[in-house]
C-alpha cells in the first residue's frame, strides 16, 4: 500500500472519568472508498467519530488528513479539513426551514449583512432533490423523523467535504429512502469523496462498502476487504470474549415459579404492535434489539407511561388495569428509565428525597406531614443494602458517580417493595465495578423473588445476567432466545433481521 | 419471601466495593447548606447595612423606622410567599400586581353595592383563586409556559379592574373601623398586618419544609420528567401552586384595601418585578427546583432596608430602582457562580 491514505488514526485513546471508551485504536481511509465501521453498542464508534469531527478531543493519538497530523480542536475546524460528520441523533434547528438548516454552515461563514432566500431556496432544492423532493421551505419540525434525517444527509452534502462520515445513517429510513441514499452515497465515491459508514445492518454494509474495520469494547480487532469478509465473520469479529466471571449465577434449570408477569396482544398503534411477555418468579428475562427498536416504547406502556391501544396486563394472576405510572405504582410494577440523569434522578435534591419520590404516601402522617425520620430511615436502609458510597443521605444526588447514582435510581424503585422491576439499560455509562455490584443485586432480588426485567443495547450483558432473552425487532417480538440458544451472534441477527436472509438462502440452497 | 425480606438478606450479602468505584469527585456539600449558607449570608449584609446606617442616620436605628419598613414589605412579602412556591415548581407569575388590584377592586366595589366587607374582601379573595385558576388550565392543560400565560392575565386583569372602576379610584372610607383595623390597628402596638405576615410567613415555611403535598412541589420543579416517572401528577401540581399564589396576591389585595380605605385601579402596577427580585435574591430559581420562604423574605428585606437607607440618605427617589437592579444583578451573578462552581 504506497498511496497515502486520505484519514488515518494512529493510536487513539479516550476515556470518559473511569470508563476507557477508546484504548489504542487505528484506522485508515483510502481515498476514495466506502469504509464500514462496526461494533457493538459501546465498542466506541461513535466517539472515534466524534473526534474525528472536533466534537470530542483524543487523550492520546494522532489523527493524519493526507498523512500529515492535524488537530481537531472544533466542529468547524473539522469543515475546513473537509470532514462532515451525519450524527446518529437528529441536530436539526427545528424551526428553521429545511433550507435554512441545509445552508447553515454557509450562512453563518456570509459576509453579506442580509440573506438571499431566492437563492438559498433554489440551491438547497438542488441538493434535497438528490435524496428526495422535500419541499426546501417546510420547517423541520413539520417533517417525519426518515425526512428529517434525509435533511441532515443533504446538509452533509453540501459542506465540499473530502471525508463524509454516516452514522447509522439509515436507522430511521425506508427501504426505499435507504436504497437512494447507497446510491448517492456510491456517487460521492466515484466523484473521489471518502466515506465512513457505521451501521449495524450486515446486508448494507457487504453491499455497499468496499472494507470493514471491527471494533470491540474500544480496541480495535481488524480491517479487512469486504471480498475476503462475510456477515458471519465480523459479527463473530465484534464479539466472542471473556465474560463469564463478571456476572452472578444464572437460575439452575426448572427452576422458575410462577408467573409474575403477564402481557398479552399489546400495541400503542405506533411504534410497536401485538407484544406478548411472560416473567416467572426467580428468573430475569432480557429484551434485546436495536435502538429504535421499541423496547423502551413497551415498558413504558406496560407501565403506563404511554397509552396502549390494546393489550391486556396481568400482575402475579390478577389483571390489573393500568392507566397511568400511579396506577402501577400501586400495584406493584415500577420502571426505571434508562435516560438516568433526565428522568431517573432528581440532581440537585438530597439522596434521601430521592429514595422517597415513589411513595410519599407511606412517609405521611395523619396531618399530611411528611415524616422526617421515617424518610432518612427508609434512606438510610436501602443505601446500606445497596452499597451507596455517599457523604450521607442528606448529600445532593449530583455529588455520586454515575454507578452509584442509579443505586439511589434503584433504592427509589425497592421503596415500594415492588413486585416487578423493568430496568431500561441499567448499567448504561457505569463503571465496570459498579456494573457488577448492580448485576448481583439484581440476581438477588430475582432469587428472593422479585421480577426482573432487562432491557440492555449491551449484548454481553443480556447474555451474561438474564436467563432467557427475548429480542424486539421494528416494534415487533422477532424471537425469543432460552439460556442454552444464548449468543451475541443470535441476537444480533434476530435484532437486525439477518436471520430471515441466511434462511431464506439455506431455503434457496435446499430448493436447488 | 417478600422483596423487603429480600433486601434484607441483601444487606448481609453486602458487596465489596472495589478500590477504583469509589468516587473521588464526592464533596460534603449539600444543599440544605447550601440554602442556609445564602440565609446566613443575607442576614450578615442586611446586619452590616444596617449597622452602618446607625452612624449615618440617627433615624435609621429607631423603632418607628423598623416598624415602617416592616409594615412597607408584610402585605408584599404575603405576595412573595406564593412567588416563591412557584418559582420553585418552575413557573412564575407576573400577574400578581394586576391580581393584588384586583382582589382590592372587586373587593371595594362589592362594599360600595351594599355588602358587608368580610365577604366582598372573600369574594375578592375568591376571583383572585379563579384567575389562578384560569391561568393554571392554560399553563397545565392548553401547555402554555408560564411566563407568557401570566403576562397575558396581568394585562387582563389590569384592564379589568379599569373597566370596573372606570378609570377612578373607588373611596372607602365608610369601612368599618373593625374592618381598617386589618390595615391600620395594632396589637399592643405590633400593627396587625405584621402579625398577619408573620402568620403566612410562618405556616407556608413549615408546610414548604414539612408537608409532603409541598415536597412535591420540589420534586416538579428539580426534574419533571423523572417527577412523572415517580408517578407524580406534575399538571395537578403546578396548577394548585399557580392557584395558590394568586389566592396569596388576593389576601394581599384586601389588606391593602383595609390599609389605604380605597381601592385604586393602578394600584401594584410593577410590584410582581419587585417581588420576582426578592425571591430571587433569597435563593429561589428561576429554573425551578430550589427556593426557600425564609429566604426570599430576606431578599425583601433586604431591598426595603436598602429602599430606606437611600431615601435616609436623601438619595432621589429616582437612584432607588437603578440600584435595586443592581443588586438583583449581583445576587444572580454570585447564585450563578456558585452553581457553576459545584457542578
Amino acid at each position: 500500500m504506497t498511496e497515502t491514505p486520505i484519514l488515518e488514526i494512529r493510536g487513539l485513546s479516550k476515556a470518559f472519568g473511569p470508563v476507557k471508551a477508546l484504548s489504542d485504536v487505528r484506522f485508515e481511509l483510502k481515498q476514495g472508498e466506502i469504509h464500514a465501521l462496526c461494533g457493538e453498542n459501546g465498542a466506541g464508534k461513535s466517539t472515534l467519530m466524534n473526534m474525528i469531527a472536533g466534537v470530542l478531543q483524543p487523550d492520546h493519538g494522532e489523527i493524519l488528513i493526507d498523512g500529515v497530523a492535524v488537530s481537531i480542536p472544533s466542529p468547524a475546524a473539522a469543515q475546513r479539513l473537509g470532514i462532515a460528520l451525519v450524527h446518529q441523533e437528529i441536530a436539526l434547528c427545528q424551526d428553521a426551514t429545511v433550507a435554512e438548516n441545509i445552508y447553515m454552515a454557509a450562512i453563518n461563514g456570509r459576509r453579506a449583512p442580509l440573506m438571499n432566500f431566492h437563492r438559498l431556496y433554489a440551491d438547497a432544492q438542488k441538493v434535497m432533490d438528490l435524496l428526495a423532493p422535500i419541499p426546501v421551505r417546510t420547517r423541520v419540525a413539520d417533517l417525519s423523523i426518515s425526512n428529517q434525517q434525509l435533511v441532515e444527509i443533504a446538509k452533509a452534502l453540501t459542506l465540499d467535504c473530502k471525508v463524509l462520515m454516516l452514522d447509522e445513517p439509515t436507522a430511521a429510513l425506508t427501504e426505499g429512502e435507504a436504497q437512494r441514499l447507497f446510491a448517492i452515497v456510491r456517487g460521492l465515491k466515484d466523484r473521489g469523496i471518502s466515506v465512513v459508514y457505521i451501521s449495524h445492518r450486515m446486508a448494507e454494509i457487504f453491499s455497499l462498502c468496499d472494507r470493514v474495520t471491527v471494533f470491540r469494547d474500544g480496541h480495535y480487532v481488524a480491517t479487512d476487504p469486504i471480498a475476503k469478509s462475510s456477515p458471519d465473520d465480523v459479527v463473530r469479529k465484534m464479539v466472542g470474549r471473556e465474560i463469564t466471571q463478571l456476572y452472578p449465577d444464572k437460575l439452575a434449570p426448572g427452576q422458575p415459579g410462577r408467573l409474575l408477569l403477564s402481557v398479552e396482544n399489546l400495541s400503542d398503534g405506533k411504534r410497536f404492535a401485538d407484544v406478548k411477555l411472560q416473567l416467572r418468579a426467580g428468573e430475569i428475562l432480557g429484551i434485546g434489539g436495536l435502538i429504535g427498536a421499541g423496547r423502551s416504547e413497551i415498558a413504558q406502556t406496560i407501565c403506563g407511561l404511554r397509552p396502549a391501544s390494546s393489550g391486556t396486563v396481568e400482575l402475579d394472576g390478577t389483571a390489573v388495569r393500568i392507566r397511568n405510572y400511579s396506577d402501577a405504582v400501586k400495584a406493584g410494577l415500577v420502571y426505571l428509565s434508562e435516560d438516568r440523569k433526565g428522568s431517573g434522578v432528581f440532581l440537585d435534591m438530597p439522596i434521601a428525597a430521592n429514595v422517597s419520590a415513589l411513595d410519599l404516601g407511606k412517609l405521611t402522617g395523619s396531618l399530611g406531614l411528611l415524616d422526617r425520620k421515617a424518610e432518612d430511615r427508609q434512606a438510610t436502609d436501602l443505601t446500606k443494602r445497596l452499597g451507596v458510597r455517599m457523604a450521607g443521605i442528606d448529600a445532593a444526588v449530583s455529588t455520586l458517580s454515575g454507578g452509584n447514582q442509579q443505586k439511589v435510581a434503584i433504592a427509589k424503585q425497592l421503596s415500594i417493595d415492588p413486585k416487578v422491576i423493568i430496568m431500561d439499560e441499567p448499567t448504561r455509562g457505569i463503571d465496570v465495578g459498579a456494573k457488577v455490584e448492580i448485576h448481583r443485586l439484581l440476581r438477588q432480588l430475582a432469587g428472593k423473588g422479585v421480577g426482573i426485567v432487562v432491557i440492555s443495547s449491551e449484548l454481553p450483558e443480556l447474555i451474561g445476567l438474564c436467563d432467557r432473552v427475548m429480542v424486539v425487532r421494528e416494534g415487533r417480538i422477532a424471537g425469543e432466545l432460552g439460556a442454552d440458544e444464548l449468543g451475541e451472534e443470535a441476537i444480533i441477527m434476530l435484532a437486525s433481521g439477518v436471520q430471515n436472509s441466511s434462511n431464506q438462502e439455506k431455503q434457496a440452497q435446499n430448493v436447488a | 419471601m417478600s422483596p423487603r425480606e429480600a433486601g434484607e438478606t441483601l444487606m448481609q450479602a453486602e458487596i465489596k466495593a472495589p478500590e477504583t468505584a469509589i468516587e473521588k469527585h464526592t464533596r460534603r456539600i449539600n444543599f440544605a447548606r447550601l440554602a442556609s449558607m445564602r440565609e446566613a449570608g443575607l442576614i450578615v449584609i442586611i446586619l452590616a447595612l444596617c449597622i452602618a446606617m446607625s452612624f449615618a442616620s440617627p433615624h435609621f436605628l429607631t423603632w418607628g423606622n423598623f416598624r415602617a419598613m416592616l409594615m412597607s414589605f408584610s402585605i408584599e412579602g404575603i405576595v412573595v410567599v406564593g412567588m416563591t412556591i412557584l418559582l420553585i415548581v418552575g413557573g412564575i407569575d407576573l400577574s400578581v400586581g394586576s391580581v393584588v388590584c384586583f382582589s382590592m377592586v372587586v373587593s371595594g366595589a362589592l362594599f360600595l353595592a351594599g355588602l358587608d366587607p368580610w365577604t366582598a374582601s372573600l369574594i375578592g379573595i375568591g376571583v383572585s383563586a379563579l384567575i389562578g385558576a384560569a391561568m393554571g388550565f392554560f399553563v397545565t392543560v392548553v401547555g402554555l409556559n408560564h411566563f407568557i400565560t401570566s403576562l397575558a392575565a396581568m394585562v387582563i386583569v389590569r384592564g379589568l379592574c379599569l373597566v370596573i372602576t372606570k378609570g377612578t379610584p373607588l373611596s372607602l372610607f365608610t369601612l368599618p373601623p373593625a374592618f381598617k383595623a386589618i390595615g391600620q390597628g395594632s396589637f399592643h402596638g405590633l400593627p396587625y398586618v405584621i402579625i398577619i405576615f408573620v402568620v403566612v410567613v410562618a405556616i407556608f415555611d413549615f408546610l414548604l419544609r414539612r408537608a409532603t403535598a409541598f415536597r412535591k412541589v420540589f420534586y416538579t420543579g428539580s426534574n419533571e420528567k423523572a417527577a412523572q416517572f415517580s408517578g407524580i401528577k406534575t399538571k395537578q401540581v403546578k396548577f394548585w401552586v399557580t392557584v395558590l399564589c394568586s389566592t396569596l396576591a388576593g389576601l394581599a389585595g384586601v389588606i391593602y384595601m383595609a390599609r389605604f380605605g380605597a381601592a385604586t385601579p393602578t394600584f401594584g402596577a410593577g410590584m410582581e418585578l419587585n417581588i420576582i427580585a426578592a425571591a430571587v435574591i433569597g435563593g429561589a430559581s428561576l429554573n425551578g427546583g430550589s427556593g426557600t420562604i425564609f429566604g426570599a423574605i430576606l431578599g425583601m428585606a433586604l431591598l426595603s432596608v436598602v429602599t430606606s437607607s437611600l431615601i435616609l440618605l436623601d438619595v432621589s427617589v429616582y437612584w432607588q430602582d437603578m440600584i435595586k437592579g443592581c443588586i438583583l444583578l449581583a445576587a444572580v451573578s454570585i447564585d450563578h457562580f456558585l452553581h457553576r462552581k459545584k457542578s
